[in-house]
């Protein structure tokens, strides 16, 4: 068995003083809870989780890409104020919007062959979605995590510093989006079903912009 | 003269003159006959749909009881491309460029629901969305994937076609006539997507229906 999560929090933190290591929790019936890695310390660390005696973690069988959009949370307030009257207390709602910024995250899952095991999974994640999306390659730690970080980079534009080999794995080199964001828009394809649902259908059902402008030349790209 | 053979006698006398061991026929029944009964496909598969392809190729299926079990390892050999299973964008460059490179006459089989729509991945941002946006489809075989039975039927469909093949008039299929390319355009790699997303002298997007209630 891998010691608990706490404890091996702990256990970093006195091994790396300052590090920035966030246990974090996962409050489903599976309970697989993480440590979310600061990117300055990331390597050491992971380097560290390979070589330690009581953990071996040898093998890094997954690497995920999660995207994380900016989220508008919208928090309530309750305040009372005293009826003068004598009556119930007034209550009145007060909402507040804020924007949590979005972020880029890389999932690791990671087991040991030789003490047989985990899985023990560790995150790191990005500053934005934009421009500070770099994120410490493990591949010098675990070579599998070699094709893995270059999907991720494909299909989420994470950079991971240190890959001895990132390009695009899985579509062209040429190609400029990565399709498994959230805010990803597919190419403009004029398809057809007889039973349109979900978005076809919103596209169905919306009229023609202009009705007198002329179509568009035969084989053109909308 | 102004006769040819299937006009000048009837079945019936043709029939009676095989049973005397006189073989009666037309230039194009007999071209249409040896092309029809030894399609050699190319030996090219893509997916889950390929598998069962090559099951029909094997002895329970056995396809080569209708002349097509020479699986050409070369597009140069082959008659028939059967594009069994998804083509991805990625892929469908490489599919045309094969599809070019093999000799007229030539056919083309689109096999499962992924060769001919793009089937259950046809919402991805990586697949074709059927393989008759690029090249010219002959025969489509529904399934996911098709049975070897269909394939099969499928072959026996394209045979039938050969066999109603003009050779010569307005009717000539695409390698009898100078006026038809046989070539097709290969997509390029675009920054979004394939760059043109579908031939438009094969296939035109359908007209989308507005209104509030589609048919």
């Amino acid at each position: 068995m891998i010691e608990p999560l706490d404890q091996l929090t702990a256990r970093l933190a006195a091994r790396f003083p300052g590090a920035d290591v966030t246990l974090l929790q996962n409050p489903g019936a599976s309970a697989q809870h993480s440590l979310v890695l600061g990117n300055g310390i990331a390597r050491a660390i992971a380097e560290f989780l390979r070589d330690d005696g009581a953990l071996k973690l040898d093998y890094c069988s997954n690497v995920s890409g999660v995207d994380w959009p900016d989220k508008v949370i919208v928090e309530t307030t309750k305040a009372s104020t005293p009826d003068p009257a004598g009556g119930p207390d007034k209550v009145t709602e007060v909402k507040t919007e804020r924007v949590q910024p979005g972020y880029l995250e890389a999932v690791y899952h990671l087991f040991s062959v030789e003490l047989r095991h985990g899985p023990l999974v560790i995150r790191t994640r990005t500053r934005n979605r934009s421009d500070q999306v770099t994120l410490p390659s493990f591949t010098p730690v675990w070579r599998s995590a070699e094709f893995q970080e270059r999907e991720v980079f494909d299909l989420f534009g994470v950079v991971f510093a240190g890959h001895p080999d990132l390009r695009r794995i899985l579509m062209w080199d040429g190609f400029k989006d990565h399709p498994m964001r959230k805010d990803y828009v597919e190419p403009e394809d004029n398809e057809w079903e007889p039973t349109p649902h979900g978005d076809l259908l919103a596209k169905v059902k919306k009229p023609d912009p202009a009705p007198s402008s002329p179509s568009p030349p035969e084989g053109a790209k909308p | 003269m102004d006769m040819t053979p299937a006009q000048a006698i009837t079945d019936e006398e043709r029939e009676e003159l095989r049973r005397h061991g006189i073989l009666l026929t037309s230039i194009e029944e007999l071209y249409n006959w040896g092309r029809s009964h030894s399609v050699w496909p190319l030996q090219f598969g893509l997916a889950c749909c390929a598998i069962e392809m090559i099951a029909a190729s094997m002895a329970r299926f056995d396809i080569a009881r209708f002349g097509s079990e020479v699986f050409r390892p070369s597009p140069r050999q082959a008659d028939l491309l059967i594009v069994s299973g998804t083509v991805t964008k990625k892929m469908a460059p490489q599919v045309v460029r094969l599809w070019n490179q093999m000799a007229e006459p030539k056919y083309c089989i689109a096999m499962g629901a992924c060769a001919i729509s793009g089937g259950p991945f046809k919402r991805g941002y990586n697949v074709l969305k059927g393989i008759d946006r690029f090249i010219p489809v002959d025969i489509y075989i529904p399934g996911c994937p098709p049975r070897p039975e269909a394939l099969l039927h499928g072959l026996v469909e394209l045979q039938k076609k050969i066999s109603g093949q003009a050779i010569s008039g307005p009717d000539a299929p695409r390698h009898l006539r100078k006026d038809l390319a046989c070539e097709f355009p290969v997509p390029e790699f675009g920054e979004h997507d394939l760059d043109p997303p579908h031939n438009p002298t094969v296939w035109q997007p359908p007209e989308v229906p507005k209104g509030d209630s589609p048919a």
